[in-house]
């Protein structure tokens, strides 16, 4: 194998494991605040505990989140030094930002939150909650407003020729609110307030399953359950205004997302099925006119096909882009069609009475998560060939002092690291749910005993 | 072009990642140099101390080194793209330390058993020393310059950054962190662990001592432009003074028994190391040692001005928030170690 296609596999896979926390710490930021509110607000010692609980569990998946972060930052320079050379001069002043506003506000202030609990007053540490959540937020931010710009490139000019071309930036607040950024992230961040909910959903009905903290469990199935619930209905609002974006600004990504070769009058959507890319051909269930209308507001408008480009300029694997597409589409929905179902129960006051349900939402954290990774993979595959849409390709934008060996020891490395992380993350997160709740928490513990802890611990 | 106080946009970027790096060697020197003095606590109570007198803030000391990577890729992507590329091996190395040093730190007090816990004390105070050797191994190389050709590309291999300069880099770097994590400990501590660190303090220190002398020595037999470079403006030489005093001014501070005070002179014997390593290289960044013509310098490895100027805006709007909320946290945290229920 050869270094871009290893190098590739590699962005890819630290990309996608690393993805799997900041969307939790983001969702469960807001939570946090929710929760903590609640306690200030009521001053009911149950939210205290809810809150003390889950900042432990946001505090684990924070860590993974920082140490794999910090790879992806150094990756770009490690393996893809032709595109850091592109565009640094742009993508340099996100990633600043990102820095400073984002990093150093939630580590900073996520000490506060772990061990202040004795140290500040209850308003303090409810503000360092604040200020944690949104560093988290701030952080999705300026990574998403990067990105985007390599999708839909604005605010820039080219200088330079041959080699060391490269993209210089015109205006910062036209590369910010580059065509797809705002759409982009206001999709990023609902998906993470899913990631968040559900794993709070998640805990707390396999709690009520097992009859252990029901009172607490319910007012926190409760919480999560509303934001769940309108996150879910904005996401079908914020995917729609991507998909527009990306039928106006990337019409080649949309065509694979649909599956279509040929440029046609009204433009099928399909619901599930599958592309034969030999025959330039998608089967399946289909909606007659479906895209068009989306798209246009008109059944019979004309959508772009792949042939419409050349081979060269257009990604290979539709199939695959196809079908991740259409799976986050149909578990959005699933996503959209439970949590609505369970507000009705919650209506009806029969939100708990169904020991199935509970079943289910015990295993619903896969759902946004999945749903999340599989957007990613859609959008990037979707991209290609380009890094930077229609200006720089991936197989020129490689590090040329790096070889495939030294590449294939770091995927190995990473390899073994994030299995190693991933089982370590999983059986923490397992005990600390078996382990539940400090429902006694004491308040000071006197002098005396507090020595005996350090001993005994 | 455009200046601040009469320094151009390159410049004054070069002195905010001067100062960035600064921060960094300061804040995570001290707590990379308690983990590598960890092993030599032996009480399980005292390592739990040790462990959480870094607990509230070596998360946020990390962030420095996200920062540090992130002004380099935005103002010199050049210098980025080189250097990354170049030291790929090290820094895979590097992020496969820091990875296990950050999971040693939160699990080793998620389980009781003994083995569980001396296996992560071990991976914690190993990688500790590692960071610290590799990133003096990298420094070494900047400081030699490396081969790279019209293109900025690195024409060597792995084992050209494994040289006798670099390694010797590396010891000073971990010395240097030793004494700084010791001296910050004993600032943290009580009873029979802080004499314990005073004499580790006092050890450190020592080797410190001797290690940088080893190193001047070899930079003037291994970089005669260095050694040239204070030749002609000899005032330089007050900054390796300087170095020495605050040393000295360190292990007065520790007798006397003002230790926060001892914990600032030991933060400067930092600083000035990285003034003296920045006064070295300015104006150049990366030195190729195939050719002086394709040394990365401020200004063709720069950003364009107009994107330096909008960082620098970001900066001073930053710098002074972040400043001021790690002293708040850092204040709060203030005073000698007690565990209570929430520590590790």
């Amino acid at each position: 194998m050869d270094v871009e296609i290893l190098s590739r596999i590699q962005f890819a896979f630290t990309v996608s494991f690393h993805y799997i926390y900041p969307p939790l710490s983001i969702g469960l930021g807001v939570m946090l605040v929710l929760m903590e509110g609640a306690y200030l607000k009521t001053g009911d010692k149950i939210y205290e505990t809810m809150t003390r609980f889950w900042i432990k569990v946001f505090a684990l998946i924070f860590g993974i989140g920082v140490a794999t972060g910090i790879v992806m930052e150094f990756e770009f320079g490690t393996n893809w030094a032709t595109y850091s050379r592109y565009v640094g001069d742009i993508f340099g002043s996100a990633l600043a930002a990102e820095g400073i506003f984002a990093f150093a506000l939630e580590s900073g202030f996520l000490g506060l939150l772990l061990f202040g609990w004795n140290r500040v007053t209850p308003k303090v540490h409810f503000f360092a909650t604040i200020m944690v959540a949104l560093g988290s937020m701030f952080s999705a931010i300026w990574i998403v407003v990067a990105n985007s710009w390599q999708q839909t490139p604005s605010g820039f000019h080219l200088v330079g020729n041959g080699l060391k071309v490269r993209a210089e930036i015109t205006d910062f607040w036209a590369m910010v609110f580059n065509p797809s950024s705002m759409d982009r992230l206001s999709h990023v961040l609902v998906g993470s307030l899913l990631a968040g909910s559900f794993l709070v959903l998640s805990v707390h009905a396999y709690y009520l399953l097992k009859n252990r903290y029901v009172e607490l469990s319910k007012k926190a199935f409760k919480i999560a359950l509303v934001v769940a619930s309108v996150a879910g209905i904005s996401q079908l609002l914020t995917g729609h205004n991507s998909a527009e974006g990306v039928s106006k600004n990337q019409p080649a990504k949309l065509a694979a997302f649909e599956g279509h070769y040929d440029s046609m009058k009204a433009a099928d959507m399909f619901l599930l099925g599958y592309v034969d890319m030999n025959k330039q051909k998608a089967y399946g269930l289909k909606i007659p006119g479906g895209l068009s209308f989306l798209l246009h507001q008109n059944f019979t408008a004309p959508v772009k096909g792949l042939n419409a480009f050349a081979i060269n300029d257009r990604p290979k694997p539709i199939n695959a882009i196809f079908q991740t597409y259409h799976l986050m589409v149909i578990i959005g929905m699933t996503i959209i069609g439970l949590t609505l179902f369970s507000l009705f129960l919650w209506w009806r006051g029969k939100l708990f009475s169904y020991k199935w349900l509970m079943v289910v939402f015990s295993f619903s954290v896969i759902l946004p998560q999945l749903a999340n990774q599989l957007g990613w993979f859609s959008a990037e595959m979707g991209r290609q060939p380009w890094v930077v849409y229609g200006l720089l390709r991936t197989s020129d934008a490689l590090s040329k002092a790096v070889k495939a060996n030294q590449v294939i020891f770091s995927l190995v490395l990473f390899t073994f690291i994030y299995t190693l992380l991933f089982s370590l993350f999983i059986y923490l997160l397992n005990k600390k749910i078996h382990h539940g709740f400090e429902v006694d928490v004491v308040e000071s513990i006197p002098e005396y005993s507090k020595r005996n802890i350090a001993i005994l611990n | 072009m455009h200046n601040i106080l009469g320094l151009d946009y390159p410049t004054l970027w070069f002195l905010v990642i001067g100062a960035v790096f600064t921060g960094y060697a300061i804040l995570d020197g001290f707590d990379l140099g308690a983990g590598a003095l960890h092993l030599f606590f032996k009480k399980e109570e005292s390592r739990r101390v040790a462990l959480n007198a870094i607990g509230p803030v070596w998360d946020g000391n990390e962030v420095w080194l996200v920062i540090g990577g992130g002004a380099l890729f935005a103002g010199f992507p050049e210098v980025y793209a080189t250097m990354f590329s170049a030291f790929y091996i090290p820094f895979m190395l590097f992020l496969t330390v820091l990875i296990f040093r950050a999971i040693a730190i939160e699990f080793r007090s998620k389980e009781k058993m003994l083995w569980w816990r001396k296996t992560w004390d071990i991976i914690y105070s190993v990688s500790s020393i590692l960071i610290a050797v590799l990133l003096g191994v990298v420094l070494g190389n900047v400081m030699q310059g490396i081969p790279i050709d019209k293109d900025f590309e690195y024409q060597g291999g792995f084992f050209n950054l494994l040289n006798p300069y670099a390694i010797i880099t590396g010891i000073t770097t971990l010395a240097l962190f030793m004494m700084h994590g010791a001296t910050y400990l004993i600032m943290k501590t009580e009873n029979r662990l802080h004499t314990k660190l005073r004499l580790l303090a006092k050890n450190t220190s020592r080797f410190f001592v001797i290690s940088y002398v080893t190193l001047t020595m070899a930079t003037l037999i291994y970089l005669p432009q260095a050694a040239e470079k204070f030749r002609l403006h000899p005032y330089l030489f007050l900054l390796p003074l300087f170095t020495i005093l605050t040393i000295i001014n360190t292990r007065r501070l520790l007798e006397k028994g003002v230790y926060f005070k001892a914990f600032i002179s030991s933060a400067l014997t930092s600083a000035l190391l990285l003034i003296t390593v920045t006064v070295n290289l300015f104006p150049n960044i990366v030195l190729s040692t195939i050719n002086p013509a394709y040394n990365i310098t401020i200004y063709n490895g720069a950003s364009s001005e107009k994107s330096l100027g909008i960082m620098l805006t970001i900066a001073a709007i930053g710098v002074p928030l972040v400043a001021a909320y790690t002293t708040f946290v850092f204040w709060t945290f203030r005073g000698k170690v007690k565990l209570d229920e929430t520590s590790y």
